[in-house]
């Protein structure tokens, strides 16, 4: 009930807000800006929705419309005949090429492409560029946060295990919050959805991309927003990591269930027609699997990210009184809902895991009471 | 979808999966495997130790229930004791009094017996004496009778005139 309260309220202000955006778009091209506000916000919410190849915490405009950004270089690393390793302050933020051996490369849309000395990028038809990509390899913005996460994960439940070996398996400090939630994932994600007796080899797995998923969401809206779930490379990485674990520790029960699903409930000759579906259904769901857990999360991080920045960006649109408020106080509520919504998601990507690792180590325990029944 | 595939980044994806594969296995190694261990440790010691006050609680009732039967047994023995030297006190009571009895009747019997015989004995002597008196008395009162004829005649007539009589 208070829930859809909550979202009729939502659908309203949206739509009052479509109305106010209409009107004082008028007014930005009207102030004569190079580029209106509202074009300036989307290419700064995609920008920053993609890897960057630099650490910037902030940017701003000086006087003289010189852009200033905040924050740290980061090495790039290309593959391009050989390893190339340079700062990525050699790229002033896409304003200027970059020379290396004799090669250029240019930051275009957070990609680099190799340019000639001029720095031309061929288009095709679709307005693509056409440009060399070398392979990249760079230790990018993402990159660092992962490795940040990872040794904040590191530094958290080493310290956790070393005070367990200290208080005699009682947990203090910060153990105090995080063992619920050890146990929780143990007791209500592995244990119903493998098994009692194979959950134990999947936990260390559940545990890490859990915590894994959530840490990042969580980063993720913190002000420095670096939207490392809601990229595609991250999660189609987490989730053939799960495709492969999955297959990987299948039990021949498994697989015949890939290719013959009905088992001794029917006559050969009666599955065949059948067949033609089922196994063709069966051997897709195989892939479709990991594909909605990487689609899912990346979908989920990609959307809250947009939603809560556009809000964000409408409080400057807006420059009244009556908007710039309501849109601060929307984008307030839908960062609550998105830090209910980074748990939600590392919590879905951990029980279906469980739920695809379940099924791929069962053992079918109705066909061996089929054969009792047949024996019998 | 080509805009996943644009977006989608080899070298990002190539350092997520290394990455996370380090972070898997040293957290395994050095985190869950301890941190798991502790738990399940700390699990089966709480287990075990309602386990063990379980068995102490039964053993306890056990012992309380050997007691119980103990005592009863204890009891239970008493009784037939005390019962037992009832019936031999009343055994032995019964028994002497019945021998009292015998001998009692035994000694009795005897005397009555050495009564009679000594009554037999004292009758028979007073007979003795009693004949030997009427002999002395009938041979002096003969003497005297016959020492006048007179006398004689009549005691003659009288005699013949008894057993006429007869």
């Amino acid at each position: 009930m208070q829930k859809t309260f909550f979202k009729g309220i939502l659908v309203i202000a949206a739509l009052l807000l479509g109305q106010f955006t209409f009107a004082s778009e008028k007014e930005n091209e009207a102030d004569g800006h190079g580029k209106d506000l509202k074009t300036e916000i989307k290419e700064y919410i995609s920008h920053h929705l993609q890897d960057s190849h630099d650490f910037s915490l902030f940017s701003y405009t000086k006087e003289n419309g010189e852009h200033k950004y905040v924050g740290f270089p980061l090495p790039v690393m290309l593959w391009d005949n050989g390893l190339k390793v340079f700062s990525s302050s050699k790229f002033h933020h896409g304003e200027t090429l970059a020379e290396v051996d004799g090669n250029y490369y240019k930051l275009y849309h957070s990609k680099i492409y190799k340019t000639d000395a001029e720095g031309t990028i061929n288009y095709d038809e679709d307005h693509h560029a056409t440009n060399v990509k070398p392979l990249d390899f760079s230790i990018t913005k993402n990159v660092v946060m992962i490795i940040v996460t990872g040794l904040l994960m590191l530094w958290l439940f080493t310290s956790l295990a070393k005070s367990y070996a200290k208080n005699n398996g009682i947990p203090t400090g910060a153990g105090r919050f995080f063992e619920p939630i050890v146990l929780y994932i143990r007791d209500d994600i592995a244990r119903p959805n493998i098994g009692e007796k194979r959950y134990k080899k999947y936990m260390p797995f559940l545990l890490t991309i859990f915590f894994f998923i959530w840490f990042l969401n969580i980063f993720g809206l913190t002000p420095l927003g670096i939207n490392v779930t809601g990229n595609i490379a991250i999660t189609v990485s987490l989730a053939l990591m799960t495709f492969v674990i999955t297959n990987v520790t299948g039990t021949k029960d498994y697989w015949m269930h890939q290719i013959d699903p009905l088992g001794k409930s029917l006559p050969w000759y009666g599955k065949i027609p059948l067949y033609l579906i089922l196994v063709p259904i069966e051997v897709l769901g195989l892939f479709i699997k990991p594909f909605s857990l990487l689609i899912r999360l990346y979908a989920n991080m990609q959307a809250g990210h947009i939603v809560l920045m556009s809000l964000i960006g409408l409080m400057f649109i807006f420059k009244s009184w009556l908007g710039s408020p309501l849109s601060f106080g929307l984008a307030f509520a839908i960062s609550l809902i998105e830090v209910l919504v980074a748990l939600l998601q590392a919590y879905i990507f951990t029980m279906l895991s469980a739920l695809y690792f379940g099924f791929a180590s069962e053992e079918h325990e109705h066909d061996h009471e089929h054969e009792a029944e047949v024996a019998h | 979808m080509a805009k996943l595939l644009e977006e989608f980044s080899l070298g990002l994806f190539f350092w997520q999966t290394l990455l996370f594969g380090l972070l898997l296995f040293l957290l395994w190694k050095f985190a869950w495997k301890p941190i798991l261990g502790a738990i399940n440790d700390r699990e089966e010691g709480i287990k075990n130790a309602l386990d063990a006050a379980e068995e102490a609680k039964k053993e306890m009732q056990n012992v309380t229930a050997d007691s119980e039967k103990l005592l009863k047994e204890a009891r239970a023995e008493r009784e037939a004791m005390l019962k037992e030297a009832r019936e031999i006190k009343d055994k032995i009571v019964a028994d002497a009094k019945e021998q009292a009895q015998v001998e009692g009747d035994k000694l009795v019997k005897q005397a009555q017996a050495t009564i009679e015989s000594e009554k037999k004995a004292a009758v028979a002597d007073i007979k003795a004496q009693v004949a030997n008196l009427s002999v002395d008395i009938a041979e002096k009162v003969i003497k005297e009778e016959l020492s006048d004829k007179k006398k004689q005649q009549k005691l003659v007539q009288d005699m013949l005139g008894d057993i006429k009589l007869n």
